[in-house]
């Protein structure tokens, strides 16, 4: 079906038929910070490396971001979770370099945040609010239905807003709370990036499952994208129909989105 | 000293007062063990080498009553069954070579007693010191599996150890970034006060990185490093107070193990870079007996001996001594053997990851094992008599008299045979049955692991196996399912631990591997009990002459004896890990039909006999007795052969084993599994057969399989299964629109309803979780 479209009409996701991604996305560096206790680490460079851009491992212990054009904070439990989830990683001092980039006034810097690396940017005040345990106090692993509230991130651009995607969720502290006017705020400003659908898996504030900041470029989310990124090992469920037994690549988006964002840029 | 704070025992003053009244009772040696160790010594040990040998010489790290019968695993071996073997029984985990440069190494042990105890800290430190095996082979960890075991569901206790035996293994495995893939879940009142925890791990290395624990090369370091040293696990240790000279010292100290996981984590990262840099020579991991029995094995596995300064050793609480430092299992250490020349990298790979470390010692010339504690000498023994040449046991046993009359006790026939469900009442017995706690599904779990980390799980519970890729490039993975049938054990400790490996070896090979390596854990009560050393000595024979039968090695594992409370021992337990290789993962079968299978062919693989004993159906009724289904290994091989091939070229698209629950349960599993319904008729078969249509739904003959055939290939499996001779039947087609397992003409069972029966159970027990 493809063939008939123009390219600019393929869709960017849902459509695994294309097998080479843009070439020009290969010269996009995506750093991915490794914290003792980091777990996702590897997955969300394999994400990159699978939605054709450059993944290059980032120290903890290092205040360097090596000329990365974007940066990610993987999951994992950060210092062991010791202390409060994300809370001694925020003090690391790559994190210091993350924050001064992110906050730059000119190219801030794309920082995407998951699960533990959510939790991380909430601690470091890049993100509003905070992650407590799970309302029914256990860890949970679901294949979760999300709706994409807003493409106007750095990270959700390859998605039209509204879209229902599918993709892995597993914590134990994934409750997002807020005060009630930083929840009126993230709603009124349109900075409620993802949304839990069909089922809330932890109890956190208006169904929210990941937020941005004020200009859109660093995001946060509890679900796990980098998970839902190969046919084959990912959910059996997908937000663009039908497919096939762990087929389910809807996260892949979120790293096409940052590439062809800093491609165009 | 003035600062001292222990009566020192050294080997200088163990030699001057023979007469020394020494607690080895109370450490749980034997009278003559005792004397056995001062005749090893040629004087009386010393307080700390008195710990060592407890410790070195329990049941638990000696193998002292299973040993004369484990040797036949590595007896029944064929050249041909030990060619990808690369490494075998004996050391931390067996290694099996998988091609392409790459071997794996699975393992899986017991963490009951612990668990018992604390459930969160025994299940979680039970995951914590597998892992730690596998890392000590010098494999990066991958997965791990829990198969546990719990008394009654609705008994008060279960409620307080199942939570936290599934939260502790959830909060280290999750922890540690590893995907949990599988295992098994049952109740039983025979595990009320105790538990069967149990917890495989594995791991994947190219075949250049494999290490094994052997302390070679004079002059060279021995480190430990990781956690610091404690007082938890030390148990018995604690009659060694005597060494004490004030009970100021905490006194209550954890008798099981704390976890850190977060502290393994770093570990594992720390150990696979030392590893790819080549900075350890030999690498042991401290679990069972700490420091006795890492310095003991290494030594005894090298070519020298090893002098080792204990006042070196980094301590979380200063108080401890040094039999206790001897004997402690704090959690998360490993020892290393270290070149000087490598020490400044090893330093410094410790350096970035933030470990502690100390140099205790080094590798002598001399073959012994000393052990110094400021300045003095307070362990001089030939390592190789502490860690090899412990006590090894005869132990009698003898067909149990009760036996012949539970053989006699047929379910067919007794007293809980009243009823057998028929037509439309069969609908609402087989959502009872289906929801009955050995039947439940156990997702509610399942959904408290992690299966995605890693993003290498291609298949995981509820299919027949957990799939993992182990070679991005290729495709290539292994394939790992644990099963034991206790009651089938019980009924027959022979053919029920062959049954066990039975059914093993077909999960494999239903997800479409072909399985290449076993390890086992053997969970029995008292081997002291002639009984129970019967039932042990059956199982292992029955998994040895099985395996060789199937032409699979064992490859390690573990036995867990003195399971019982009060004269009552658990069911037999042994349990089976099979692992197999598939060349491409993604080719792998899961165990029910997709709503994109509508319409294709359902068939029955194998017979079915009146087989009803020790069935679930018979526990679900309350009944245990009689003579376990029959075992056909040769058939079971050839259902083997058949499952992969038929994977590998197309011919199936779901398959699921027939097993616990008999043909009843296969396609309520099948169907739920994705939530597609089936339109199925089994007059045909039920008259090739010769039964009833209750006996072909709830029997558990061996060596069948349930699978679903694109309508396109039917006239190749056909062939194939012809050609092979092996029997089949088409039993039904795959129905996406009707919701329904439809067992025509006699009742529709609507999917919905089965789900709730089948999803309910766990959560009304032991409370609600989101829905997974």
């Amino acid at each position: 079906m493809a063939e008939s479209l123009a390219a600019s009409e393929v869709p960017l996701v849902g459509d695994f038929s294309q097998s080479t991604p843009n070439p020009a996305l290969a010269d996009v560096r995506v750093g991915v910070i490794t914290f003792p206790g980091t777990l996702d680490d590897r997955d969300a460079s394999r994400a990159v490396r699978l939605a054709g851009g450059t993944p290059l491992p980032l120290w903890h212990d290092e205040a360097d971001l090596h000329k990365v054009d974007a940066v990610i904070v993987p999951g994992g439990f950060s210092y062991g979770d010791y202390l409060r989830a994300g809370a001694i990683a925020a003090k690391a001092p790559v994190m210091s370099k993350v924050v001064e980039a992110a906050s730059a006034a000119d190219n801030p810097l794309p920082v995407l945040g998951i699960c533990n690396g959510f939790q991380i940017l909430t601690e470091t005040h890049l993100l509003p609010g905070s992650m407590i345990k799970n309302d029914h106090r256990k860890f949970i692993c679901r294949d979760q239905t999300l709706r994409v509230e807003t493409n106007q991130t750095s990270w959700t651009g390859d998605f039209a807003a509204g879209q229902e995607i599918v993709v892995p969720l597993k914590n134990q502290d994934g409750q997002y709370v807020a005060d009630p006017k930083t929840l009126e705020a993230l709603e009124a400003e349109g900075r409620v990036v993802f949304r839990y659908v069909d089922v809330n898996p932890n109890g956190s504030r208006n169904d929210i499952a990941g937020i941005c900041n004020e200009r859109g470029n660093v995001v946060g989310l509890m679900p796990h994208p980098e998970h839902a990124v190969e046919p084959g090992f990912g959910p059996s469920s997908s937000g663009f129909g039908t497919v096939g037994l762990r087929g389910g690549a809807d996260g892949l988006g979120v790293f096409t989105s940052l590439l062809n964002q800093l491609v165009k840029a | 000293m003035s600062d001292k704070k222990f009566n020192l025992d050294t080997v200088e003053q163990a030699a001057a007062t023979p007469d020394t009244e020494l607690p080895w009772a109370e450490l749980g040696l034997k009278e003559n063990e005792f004397q056995e160790i001062k005749k090893i010594l040629g004087r009386r040990p010393t307080a700390a080498e008195l710990a060592m040998y407890s410790v070195m010489w329990s049941e638990h790290c000696s193998y002292k009553s299973s040993k004369v019968h484990l040797k036949q695993f590595g007896a029944k071996v064929t050249d041909e069954m030990k060619k990808d073997l690369m490494v075998g029984i004996g050391e931390n985990a067996g290694v099996t070579n998988i091609g392409n440069g790459w071997a794996v190494t699975f393992k899986i042990e017991s963490h009951n007693h612990p668990s018992y105890v604390e459930p969160y800290q025994g299940a979680a430190t039970g995951v914590g010191g597998i892992v730690r095996d596998i890392i000590s082979m010098g494999a990066r960890p991958v997965a791990v599996m829990d198969p546990l075991r719990f008394g009654a569901i609705d008994h008060p206790d279960t409620a307080r150890v199942l939570p936290g035996v599934v939260s502790g293994v959830g909060g280290y495995g999750n922890s540690l970034g590893l995907p949990n893939i599988g295992g098994e879940v049952e109740f039983d009142e025979c595990y009320q006060a105790n538990p069967l925890v149990n917890a495989l791990a594995v791991g994947i290395m190219r075949h250049e990185d494999i290490r094994t624990a052997n302390a070679s090369g004079v002059g060279n370091k021995v480190i430990l490093f990781g956690a610091r040293t404690g007082g938890d696990g030390i148990g018995g240790a604690s009659v060694l107070a005597s060494e004490s000279f004030d009970d100021t010292k905490p006194s209550k100290r954890p008798a099981v193990q704390v976890g850190d996981p977060f502290a393994e984590k770093v570990l594992i990262e720390c150990c696979l870079e030392l590893f790819k840099g080549s900075v350890v020579e030999g690498i042991q991991d401290l679990g069972a007996a700490g420091i006795s029995c890492a310095t003991s094995e290494l030594a005894s596995n090298g070519d020298g001996g090893m002098h080792v300064d204990l006042t070196k050793v980094l301590l979380r609480d200063p108080t401890l001594t040094p039999g206790e430092i001897l004997m402690s299992e704090s959690q998360e250490r490993m020892m290393a053997v270290v070149t000087p020349a490598n020490l400044a990298r090893f330093e410094e790979i410790m350096a970035k990851w933030d470990v502690e470390y100390s140099v205790l010692g080094e590798v002598t010339g001399n073959g012994r094992l000393t052990i110094e504690w400021e300045g003095e000498i307070i362990v001089d023994v030939d390592p190789k008599t502490v860690a090899h040449d412990g006590p090894t046991y005869e132990r009698p046993y003898a067909r149990p008299d009760w036996q012949d009359a539970l053989q006699a006790d047929k379910f067919t026939g007794s007293a809980a045979d009243d009823a057998r469900p028929t037509g439309a009442e069969l609908g609402q017995a087989i959502k009872d049955f289906m929801a009955a706690p050995n039947m439940c599904s156990k997702s509610w779990i399942t959904n408290q692991y992690d299966r995605y980390v890693q993003g290498n799980t291609a298949l995981s519970m509820p299919d027949d196996s957990g799939v993992i890729r182990v070679d991005e490039e290729t495709g290539l993975g292994v394939a790992l399912a644990t099963d034991s049938n206790p009651r089938f054990t019980k009924l027959d400790p022979y053919q029920g631990a062959k049954a066990s490996l039975a059914e093993a070896y077909r999960n494999v090979a239903t997800a479409g591997a072909r399985p290449v390596a076993v390890s086992d854990c053997l969970n029995f009560g008292s081997p002291e009990d002639p009984d129970i050393m019967w039932q042990f000595a059956e199982a292992v024979r029955g998994i040895a002459d099985g395996c060789m039968e199937l032409g699979v090695p064992v490859t390690g594992g573990n036995v867990s004896l003195y399971n019982q409370t009060g004269g009552k021992a658990i069911n037999p337990t042994p349990v089976v890990a099979m692992m197999g290789v598939m060349d491409d993962v993604t080719r792998r079968t899961p165990s029910g039909w997709a709503p994109e299978h509508d319409g294709q062919a359902i068939y029955l693989l194998g017979t079915t006999r009146d087989e009803l004993d020790g069935s679930e159906w018979a526990r679900f009724k309350g009944h245990l007795g009689g003579l376990p289904p029959k075992v056909d290994l040769a058939a079971e091989k050839l259902l083997g052969d058949l499952l992969v091939n038929m994977s590998r070229d197309g011919l199936i698209d779901a398959a699921h084993d027939v097993s616990a629950g008999g043909l009843a349960a296969a396609l309520s599993e099948a169907c739920l599994r994705f939530g597609v319904g089936a339109r199925i008729g089994l007059g045909e078969v039920a008259e090739r057969d010769g039964l009833d249509l209750f006996t072909l739904l709830f029997s558990e003959s061996l060596g069948r399989v349930v699978v679903s055939v694109p309508r396109s290939e039917e006239v190749r499996f056909k062939d194939m299964c012809t050609a092979r001779n092996y029997p089949f039947a088409r039993i039904g087609v795959v129905d996406a629109a009707s919701g329904a397992l439809d067992l025509q003409g006699e009742v529709a069972i609507d999917l919905d309803e089965l789900r709730a029966a089948h999803e309910g159970t766990l959560a009304r027990h032991f409370g609600e979780v989101a829905p997974g």
